[in-house]
This record gives C-alpha cells, structure tokens and sequence, in this order.
C-alpha cells in the first residue's frame, strides 16, 4: 500500500524523440487509476518507468514517499500484469504463482498457502498443477494477476490487460478486476487505449496525447466537461459530433442553422484574438425527435430538419445517423482522433450526426426528419488550440450561459 | 482443387438454406462443424500431394547416403584388402570383433570422446555469452555479428594450418611466446591445441543457433521476472533457459554430432602423432591408407553407430525437437 506521486516525468529516448513529457500525477493510496489514449501516446512508457523498466530522463518518481528514480524493478515492489500475460511457460500455475515469492525467500508452508488464498479468490484451484499453454486466454489472464495479488505489493501496475481477450469475456473480466481491486484496496494504474474499460473501471481517468497529459478527472467529469477537443472526442461511444461553425454578428452559423450563443461566449468571442470559425460539440444523447420533446423541453435547444442516413435500434433506444451538408470540423486533434480508430480512410463528403433518439421515434432511412438538441449541453471548441469555450472553473455550462 | 470444390460447395448451398437468425448466433460453433467432412478427405489429398512433393528429395537422399551406407555394412562383414585382393571373402562379424579387441580403437575413441565433450561444454558456454553479446548490443550490431561470425566462415583446413603455423617453433608467433617449445610433439598439448582450434573455429556457430533460441524469449517475459524480484542472473537461469532449452538442445545435438567425428584439424596439426587420432582418423588411415576395405568400413560403421546413439539419446531422452516446433509434452 502506498501513493504514487510524478513529478514533472519526462522521457527521451536516445534518438531524440520525446514519449513522455513533463507529467505531474498523484495517485491516492488505494486508488484506481487510469491512463489512456490513442497508441503512442506515451501512457505505456509511463507505466514502465513506474515499475522501472524504463529509465526517468527527468522528473522524480516517488512510491510510498520515497525516491525511486535509480530503483530497479524487484526494489520497488511493485507488481505489473501484461497484455501478453507472460506466463512463464515450463512453470505449472502453481508454480508461475509462486515464482515471485521463492525470490522473496519465503518457506514453504507459506508460499503454499498464500498461492492457495489466491488462487481461490481467482477461482484457478482446479487448474493449480497445469501448464500455461493448456489453459485458455481468459484462465491466463487470471493466473497473471493471481501472480501480482500473491505478493501483497505496494502497488497493481497493469499495461492492457484485458486487450487480447475477446469482447464478452473482456466485458466479465473487467467487473472481476474491478472488484479485486475493491477488495484489496491495493494502488493500481491501469493502462488502456479503451475508452470503454477507461469509463468504467477507475477512479479518476489520465487522458495522455502526444507524452502530456490531457486532463484528469473522474469519468464522469471528463465525459461532461472536456477541457478540450482531444479529451471530447476521446471519452464517450458513439463519440461527439463535431460540427463545422462560422461566427458572424454574434450568432454560430452551422449546418444544423443559427446557433445563437450567451453572452459570455459572446464576450469571449468579441476580443480582438478570437477565432472566426469555431467546432461545435453535441454528445448523441442531447438529440431527440422533435416529435417527441415537449414544449417545455424545446425552449431549451433547437430543430434541424436533416435526411436519415442509417437507423440502428438498438432496443432501449435507436442510433439515428443523419447527413448534413457543409464543411467538416477540422483540427489536428480530429484528424489523430480518426487515424486511431482507423475512420480517417473512409471519411467520405459531407458529414455524419450520430445521434441517439428515444426508442418510440418512428425515424425511418430515406426520410428528412426533424430533430432537436439541447442547447445547454453543446461545448464550443477552438480549432486552432482546441481549447473547450464553454467550460467555465471546469464545468461546461453550454452555448447561452451568461 | 476441382475435386474438393464440389462438397464444399454444396455444405455451403445447404447453410445459406438454414434460417437466417441462427446463423448469426452460432457462426463459430457452424464453421467447426460444417467443415470436418470435406476437411479430411481435403486433408488425404493434401497428404497424397506432400508425400509426391517429397519423393524426389527422398530418392536421391537414397541413392547418395543409403547405399554407400549399406555399401559399407556389407564391405565390414568381409575380409578386404587391396594390396590382397584375392582373399576377399565373407567374414561375418570377425571384422568387429577385431576392431573392439583393439588398443587403437579404444584409444582413438577415448581422445574422441574427450574431445567431443570439452569442446562441446566450453563452446556452449562461450557460444551463450557470445550469443547473448549479439542479441543485446544495440551499436553496431551489423558488425559485432559478422566479426563474431568470421573464424566459422574460414575453411576448416586453412585454419588448422594457420594454427599448425602458429604452434611451429621458430617461426609460429605463439610458439614463441611459450620459449620456443614444441607443443604439438607432445600429447597433451597437442590435444589441447586441437581442443583449442575447434572451439575457435566452432563457437560462432553455436552462438548463432543459441541466438535464435534468444529470439524466442519474450521481451515480456524478462519484464515480469524483474517486475516480480529476480536478479539478472536469476532471470537468466529461471526464465531464459528453461524458455530456450528446445534450442539449446538442438544446438548441442548438432555440435555432438559433428564434434564426433572431428577430423580435419587433427589431420593438419598433428596427423594422428602421438595418440592424437580420432576415430575417423583410425578409419580413414585403414581404409584410404592402409587399403583395408573391411576393417576401414567397419570403423566407419561403428561411427555411425555411435552417432545415431547420439542422436538418438538426444531426441528421445531429452525431447529434443526443432526450436518453436510443437512439442508433444505441452499438448
């Protein structure tokens, strides 16, 4: 048991490049926390130089209050959990649970004993005395972290471990890792590049791009109030609309039609630096057929009358794709946002709403259909810095905030 | 192809009649499934196809190794000498019992042996650390390779000359670091010299098949052995080898086998003086020398025997499989 503190971390690898730039980060005894974002993005290197297993080029790591800079990996006792696994392959589960304790010189009875506490908790008794390669991905999974759990160590560092299951076992495992960590009260950091498992599984989410930290919050504060387009476009599935706007006589024109703004959107937008273009962000669940929103409801947002591409119902509500003209929201962060998930080749013209309806909109394909979105809950990003207007001392309070 | 391409087809007319929903639910389960039938008879034809696409290969191995094989079984069972032809004739075993009763053979199989197991451990040994120099180095890398690489790219024969013209009193530059003695006119050291060229000669080539082995040591592996307290050196002994054992094996079997029949050095640095002679030595100096078909093959059976034990202990005892080939103990 012990915090966690990154003081101004940074890497540089010998040929020049940057992984991890000045990353300041406290993690609270006990707490679960994850860092996350696109590949390359410096969140596995970051890892690795908790557990030791890359060098610090600057900064100062401390575990449990001390300096651990110049530690090597077995003097920091730590335990970390691969997205490989990495079972050793000639140890039976048994003796691959046992491995970090014989190093620590314990006897017998007691090596045997708290492998057994372990292996209970993770329900690998009945496999004890089989090899790795005769156990399947999910059972894997499972000896790799009773192997971190046996040892009692200051902290859980996990590097994707849930990234080679397959989706449903994905979605069972993480409850169980979860609830492990509840159970254990051990200090954990999570790497993941699934928003999904970001979402649900920590305290408090690390959001990383390019080796520096985006933002870091509760889920649900990065998820309603984004401190720029990076973070927005990241955390949620389906992930926000982003739709072209052009600023003129103090209304946003976009395709969706006049957007009026508040007045301290307005201030900001009068000074003399402010950008003429701006994106305007709407999650797809701030949209509902207009048919459907009453009359109290429709003062607070607006109608767009746009043609359905695609229906998905999906049950407890319907997936409404719509096709609106004009210019795509372009940024840098957009474009990175779109390679990581591979949408960037299939773009297409115009642009795509995702937007999530009540499941009684009788929405069909081929149609033009009037929706309505809330106005309170849109962000307003600069393209240029991508910096979120509408967020004020942290929270998001919508285009007409004054 | 157009053979198999008709049921195949006709599992797959059948499944697209099938109800569309529980297509969707099973399709994992409805691939296994459907597929077995035509997989094994698919499956006799591929046979068919790999044992044709093997037989010429086969045929010539026969032609150049199993007959002169079985050629040289039925010379050892007669008596043969060439400067007496005439009294060729069917002996049985008498040539055998001659060879094993003999003081020569055993002599010449003892210096084999020894030479066989120091230069295997030594070049093991040195092969790992060189093995793990190639594998680790980031500078250079290109270079380290090929320098370590060289003394297995000489020919067996110049080397052992230049070593012979090392040791030379007088002239050689490591004779005279030792006073000007003749290292190569006494027993011991002449072995030792011979020992000596064959490591350096062979080393490389063990660090190449270890370094493979290398390759197939997971890098998350290490990771999680550091991360769960072990030393370098205990990562070493209790993740490496274990992970390369299939590899190192192989690469032991491979330098016994050879180092067995050890030869060329011993011909160039000594010729078998002073009780120096392998058993391929012995047998080459009876049957191209000596003219004796029959005791010469009988040797030269005898080595084979010696070998295929070799091999045989190797594949069998230890488990000896090709490095990443499935080996039967973990399925």
């Amino acid at each position: 048991m012990a915090d966690i503190v990154l003081d101004k971390v940074s890497k540089r690898f010998p040929d020049g490049t940057t992984a991890v730039q000045d990353v300041d980060l406290e993690i609270a005894d006990g707490e679960f926390v994850i860092l996350v974002g696109p590949s390359g993005c410096g969140k596995s290197t970051t890892l690795n130089m908790i557990a030791g297993l890359e060098d610090i080029s600057s900064g100062e790591l401390r575990i449990g209050g001390e300096r651990v800079n110049d530690k090597a990996p077995r003097d920091r006792d730590i335990a970390m959990v691969f997205q490989s696994y990495a079972l050793y392959p000639n140890m039976s589960v048994r003796e691959n649970m046992a491995f970090p304790l014989r190093l620590a010189k314990l006897d017998k009875e007691t090596i045997n004993q708290k492998v057994d506490e372990a292996a209970k908790v993770l329900e690998l008794t009945a496999l004890l005395d089989r090899k790795p390669a005769n156990l399947s991905g999910g059972q894997r999974q499972r000896v790799a972290m009773g192997r971190a759990i046996v040892r009692q160590p200051k902290a859980f560092l996990m590097d994707e471990p849930l990234s080679n299951l397959d989706a449903k076992l994905r979605v069972q495992m993480r409850t169980v890792v979860s609830r492990l960590q509840k159970q254990l009260g051990t200090t954990t950091v999570y790497v993941t590049h699934d928003q999904t498992e970001a979402m649900t599984l920590g305290d408090r989410v690390v959001i990383m791009r390019g080796g520096a930290v985006q933002q870091v919050g509760p889920p649900q504060e990065l998820y309603d109030h984004p401190r720029n387009l990076f973070v927005a476009g990241f955390i949620g599935s389906p992930s926000m609309n982003f739709v072209h706007a052009v600023v003129e006589d103090g209304r946003l024109r976009t395709a969706l039609g006049d957007v009026p703004v508040g007045d301290r959107i307005r201030r900001e937008l009068e000074a003399g630096d402010a950008p003429k273009e701006l994106i305007l962000g709407i999650r797809p669940e701030h949209f509902e057929d207009a048919a459907l929103v009453d009359d109290e409801t429709r003062r607070r947002g607006m109608e767009f009358e746009a043609p359905v591409d695609i229906v998905e119902s999906m049950g407890s509500d319907k997936y409404v794709y719509f096709t609106v003209e004009g210019e795509r929201a372009s940024a840098a962060e957009l474009e990175e946002l779109a390679a990581d998930t591979g949408a960037a080749d299939f773009a297409g013209g115009g642009s795509n709403l995702v937007t999530r309806l009540s499941a009684e909109s009788s929405a069909r394909e081929g149609e033009t259909r009037r929706a309505w979105f809330n106005l309170e809950k849109i962000h307003l990003f600069d393209p240029g810095s991508g910096r979120n207007l509408t967020l004020q001392e942290g929270r998001s309070a919508g285009a007409l905030a004054d | 192809m157009s053979v198999n391409a008709t049921p195949a087809g006709a599992q797959a007319a059948a499944e697209a009649e099938a109800p569309d929903g529980r297509h969707a639910a099973v399709p994992e389960q409805r691939s296994r499934r459907g597929s077995r039938a035509p997989l094994s008879e698919n499956k006799r034809a591929e046979r068919r196809l790999g044992l044709l696409l093997c037989a010429p290969a086969a045929l010539v191995m026969v032609l150049v190794t199993a007959y002169p094989i079985l050629y040289s079984v039925w010379l050892s069972l007669q008596r043969f000498d060439l400067r007496f032809p005439d009294e060729r004739k069917f002996v049985g075993l008498e040539n055998y019992v001659t060879v094993l009763t003999n003081d020569f053979w055993w002599t010449a199989f003892g210096v084999t042996a020894l030479i066989t197991v120091v230069t295997v451990a030594v070049e093991l040994v040195l092969g790992m650390g060189l093995a793990l120099i190639m594998h680790r180095t980031l500078v250079g890398r290109g270079i380290v390779r090929t320098a370590a690489l060289i003394p297995y790219g000489i020919v067996t024969v110049v080397a052992a000359f230049s070593w012979r013209y090392a040791w030379t009193p007088g002239t050689g530059y490591l004779a005279n670091l030792f006073d000007g003695s003749a290292p190569l006119t006494e027993r011991a050291s002449s072995l030792a010299i011979i020992m000596l060229a064959e490591i350096w000669k062979t080393t490389p080539f063990m660090a190449l098949l270890l370094m493979a082995g290398l390759a197939l040591v997971p890098e998350d592996l290490l990771k999680a052995a550091s991360t769960d307290g072990a030393t370098a050196w205990q990562r070493f002994t209790k993740v490496m080898l274990p992970v390369m054992k299939p590899a190192i094996l192989v690469a032991l079997l491979f330098r016994t086998l050879d180092a067995f029949r050890v030869f060329d050095n011993i011909f160039v640095l000594t010729n078998g003086g002073n009780e120096t002679s392998s058993v391929s030595m012995l047998a080459y100096n009876n049957l191209i020398r000596g003219l004796n078909l029959g005791i010469g093959s009988t040797m030269s059976v005898l080595i084979f025997i010696t070998v295929a034990i070799i091999a045989f202990v190797f594949v069998k005892l230890f488990g000896t499989a090709a490095p990443g080939s499935d080996d039967g103990e973990r399925r």
